[in-house]
């Protein structure tokens, strides 16, 4: 077995470090190592979505990922995207037009909406249909998301002039 | 905690080489059937059905493997990682036997047995009579025929299936991924030989379960065998090709059926026999009938048949399990009757609207040729509120302005009526010995004025947490903030199975009502005492009580409950302590929803492409205690619809191996295939149940499939084509246009 070997990076804002084997996956390093389960796993090849976080600013499946891959990242998971207690709009818009059931899609559907957002500020409805075909969702039909991520463009819209 | 999973359909296994896996570093220890024998009983679904054979549940397999996929040894090692490796290092020797690839050869004389004690494949059969069928065939106007084929699914919950197993000196935890935390205690207890007060099943946040999460499952009891071997927790997170090889499938049926009416299109007589591809085992506590009988129960539909013979057959083939996935058996059988009215509709070229107005049953309570009581229904009004929102006509009219074009719509419609909030005079599993038919909810207010609501039933995103909170906040008379509720933990409630056929706002929701009356009644004597006056004048809303016309007279819920918890001292002469109950429901034969789907599709005949433009549910839950929620659960299981009619199948091959082994094979619909789909409720509350509620967890899948078939049909009517096999693929349509056109050269 290969030596673990170290790795420092930035998760939600905060410097971390950890060791681990070299074929260790970031969603396992993310949720054994730094104790972080709010990213899921719904099927460790790059299908679901559940395990999207934001590896550099953008949207990336952590199942594809080793750990190593993100030495000296900064990354955003579902933990960081609350602000001082206060949800982000996204997160609002979920719970406001009810974009979640079980949850379990949840974190990677939010953090793909968030750099979805983040490409395209002012989406048509099909256009987030295919923004967020990217994670699986099988509890909602989708209908409730799509009207959040609307709803959360437009008050970041609002909010951000 | 990993498993060696048989590569192999069917096989005799040889001997096992563990010596290499156990010797690598971090491996804890490596076991098989044969290590375990002593200390875990095989478990067996028992039915009274005639005819029937239950097959063993055991952690891991013994002698043989009968589907690809079976667990045959647990490794626990330190790590997934490790626990992986060592698997990679075990050495069994296989001598694979001849396959049963599916029902047809499994019914064949010379077939392999799959288990050869019985003698034969077929372990189940079951019928249903009513009237003498055959005079009604021989002497109706018009008699449509079908072969049907429904394939192969898989539930497909994104959060995969999970167990983890601790014990202390007080007994057993098990942290399970399952909708049905009781019955994995109660199945705990008999394999492991512990008494049931000494286990506790806890299933936190689980997601999502749509059925295949409500059998119990040989990872669960190999996680708490092994937990208590090697006397420290012992955790399995099944990834997805274990799911889609090892959970239960579902909805594998062929049917042939035969639909016969007179020159009006009325229904003389309807008979079926449907064969079902039920997998190598019958599944605890279930039995591999549950899809099959659900079939032939619910094919009438919302239609006066006056004789039915619905036969059906349980065959044993070399795959995984069959088991419930939402709907149960009825998005088959209404795909089935759908689709022949539509057949005969054509051929007596009347609407296929008016044909089911001719034939809807309009008195109620109903008794079905299968035996069940519909004791309401509003099915002409949701067909006629449902065109309406589909706007038929205008799909009509565009339809003949497109003429021949190369992109075709249509428009297709089913009702459907279904048993929900089953009681205990129609068990969810035939002749099964399971407790389905109750539940029980405990109401506690506790000194400081604050509602604990506990119940058996395990929520897994269905929203329990609010609508079981606003039925005790409304009953109760308490605030809504301080309303909380508990579930899924085996002991934090009161006795009950889980949540499952849509059954937990009808019987936890009943449950909810009683226990929390009980709670008032008491909490308004109190406040009756301590505000002098009769407790019939006595209002209590949003957690006060006061003198009926003197407002200022009132004490809170809080101090109410102090009072309850000082004793006699603060109590009415005689009053018992104390201001909590547990009450438990039994809505004896259940009630029934109701629905009509439409749904609108385009099919692209260059490509074999069906694009759902929208989709229509109109529908009739009873009183709906959130309307959120029941549109965000319709909606879903519409979408799961979507995808088994045109998306999803589980393909195994001659050999009995899976050829959809992950989620680039196995295709549920993204956000890009589901169209917006229209929910509307018409609140008719349940005559027959506590509240008034009706269950609705499944009817979204239970008509999507059946409409979206009767809409590609009518979209490729001109063309001679009609959909009798799901999910209607590209490769299906393009097969089916291509037999139909007409020869070149
Ligand atoms: S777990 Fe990474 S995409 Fe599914
Ligand atoms: S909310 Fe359950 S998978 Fe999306």
């Amino acid at each position: 077995m290969p030596e673990p070997v170290s790795i420092s990076l930035t998760v939600n804002g905060i410097a971390r470090e950890g060791r681990c084997e070299p074929r260790k996956l970031l969603v396992d390093f993310i949720r054994e190592d730094l104790e972080l389960t709010g990213t899921h796993v719904g099927c460790e090849h790059g299908i679901c979505g559940a395990c999207t976080v934001i590896v550099n600013g953008e949207a990336a499946r952590s199942c594809l990922m080793l750990a190593v891959q993100a030495e000296g990242a900064e990354i955003l998971t579902i933990e960081g995207l609350a602000k001082d207690g206060k949800f982000h709009p996204l997160q609002e818009a979920f719970r406001q037009h009810h974009g979640l059931q079980c949850g379990f899609c949840t974190p990677g559907m939010l953090l793909t909406a968030l750099d979805f957002l983040r490409v395209n500020p002012h989406p048509t409805e099909l256009e987030i249909r295919e923004g967020i075909a990217a994670v699986l969702c099988r509890c909602t039909g989708y209908q409730g998301i799509v009207k959040a991520v609307d709803a959360a463009a437009k008050e970041l819209g609002r909010t951000t002039g | 905690m990993a498993f060696l999973r048989s590569p192999h359909a069917h096989a005799r296994i040889g001997r096992v080489d563990l010596a290499s896996a156990r010797a690598m570093p971090g491996v804890v220890t490596c076991v098989t059937a044969a290590d375990l024998r002593d200390t875990v009983r095989p478990l067996r679904a028992a039915s009274r059905m005639t005819g029937y054979h239950a097959t063993d549940l055991l952690p891991l397999a013994a002698d043989k493997v009968r589907y690809q996929g079976e667990p045959v040894v647990a490794v626990v090692a330190e790590s997934r990682y490790v626990a992986e490796d060592a698997v990679d290092a075990i050495a069994v020797e296989w001598s694979p036997l001849p396959p049963v690839p599916d029902a047809r050869a499994a019914m064949a004389a010379e077939s392999p047995l799959v288990h050869e004690e019985f003698g034969t494949n077929v372990i189940l059969t079951r019928a249903f009579r009513h009237g003498d069928v055959d005079p009604a065939l021989a002497g109706a106007a018009l008699v449509v025929r079908e072969r049907f084929r429904f394939r192969r699914h898989a539930a497909l919950p994104i959060e995969n299936r999970a167990a983890l197993a601790a014990w202390n000196a007080d007994g057993l935890t098990l942290w399970s991924s399952t909708q049905v935390p009781g019955m994995v205690r109660d199945a705990l207890a008999e394999s492991l030989a512990v008494p049931g007060h000494r286990i506790r099943v806890v299933a936190p946040d689980v997601g999502g379960g749509f059925g295949l999460k409500s059998s119990v499952y040989a990872e669960e009891i190999a996680v708490a065998a092994l937990a208590r071997r090697v006397g420290r927790p012992v955790k399995w997170i099944g990834d997805r090709r274990e799911d889609l090889l090892a959970s239960t499938q579902a909805w594998d049926e062929e049917i042939d059926a035969t639909l016969a009416l007179d020159g009006h299109g009325t229904i003389r007589g309807l008979r079926a026999s449907v064969l079902a591809d039920v997998g190598a085992y019958s599944i605890v506590p279930w039995t591999a009938s549950i899809e099959v009988i659900q079939v032939i129960s619910f094919l009438p539909g919302p239609y006066r048949v006056p004789a039915y013979l619905g036969e059906g057959a349980g065959v044993a083939t070399n795959k995984a399990p069959m088991g419930p996935y939402r709907g149960v058996g009825r998005p088959v059988a209404t795909f089935v009757m759908e689709s022949l009215l539509d057949r005969a509709a054509r051929r007596l070229g009347l609407d296929p609207r008016e044909i089911r107005r001719r034939n809807f049953i309009t008195e109620f309570p109903w008794r079905s040729p299968s035996g069940i009581v519909w004791d309401s229904g509003s099915f002409a009004e949701t067909l006629d509120e449902a065109a309406r929102l589909a706007d038929w006509d205008g799909v009509r009219a565009a339809q003949s302005l497109r003429g021949d074009a190369t992109r075709r719509l249509g428009v297709g419609v089913a009702s459907y009526v279904e048993l929900t909030g089953i009681g205990s005079a129609i068990p969810a599993s035939p002749g099964a010995d399971i407790a389905t038919g109750t539940e029980g909810a405990t109401v506690r207010v506790d000194p400081t004025g604050t509602v604990t609501a506990s119940f058996g039933l395990a929520c897994h995103g269905q929203g329990h947490e609010t609508t079981l909170a606003q039925v005790v906040a409304d009953t109760l008379g308490a605030r809504l903030d301080d309303v909380r509720v508990v579930h899924g933990d085996t002991s934090a409630g009161p006795i009950g199975t889980g949540t499952y056929a849509s059954r937990s706002a009808v019987l936890g929701g009943g449950a909810a009502i009683l226990a929390s009356r009980s709670v008032r009644e008491k909490a308004l004597a109190i406040a009756a005492h301590q505000l002098e006056a009769d407790a019939r004048d006595i209002e209590l809303q949003e957690s006060a009580a006061w003198v009926r016309g003197a407002p200022d007279r009132r004490v809170s819920l809080r101090e109410i409950a102090r009072s309850a918890y000082l004793g006699a001292r603060r109590l009415p002469k005689g009053l018992e302590p104390g201001l909590e109950a547990t009450r438990y429901y039994d809505p004896f034969f259940g009630t029934a929803s109701s629905a009509t789907h439409i749904a609108v599709v385009e099919v692209d005949l260059a490509l074999g492409a069906v694009t759902v433009l929208r989709h229509v549910v109109v529908e009739d839950c009873g009183r709906v205690i959130n309307p959120r929620i029941v549109e965000g659960q319709t909606i879903g299981g519409v979408a799961q619809g979507i995808g088994g009619a045109l998306l999803e199948e589980l393909v195994y091959d001659d050999q009995a191996q899976l050829a959809t082994g992950s989620l680039m094979d196995y295709l549920p619909p993204t956000a890009w295939e589901i169209p917006p789909i229209v929910v509307r409720h018409l609140d008719r509350p349940s005559p027959s149940t506590i509240g008034g509620f009706k269950g609705v967890g499944e009817g979204g899948t239970i008509g999507a499939p059946a409409a979206i078939a009767n809409a590609v049909s009518d979209a490729l009517g001109s063309l001679g084509v009609e959909i009798a096999e799901l999910p209607v693929t590209p490769d299906r349509i393009f097969r089916l246009l291509a037999s139909r056109a007409p020869r070149t050269g």
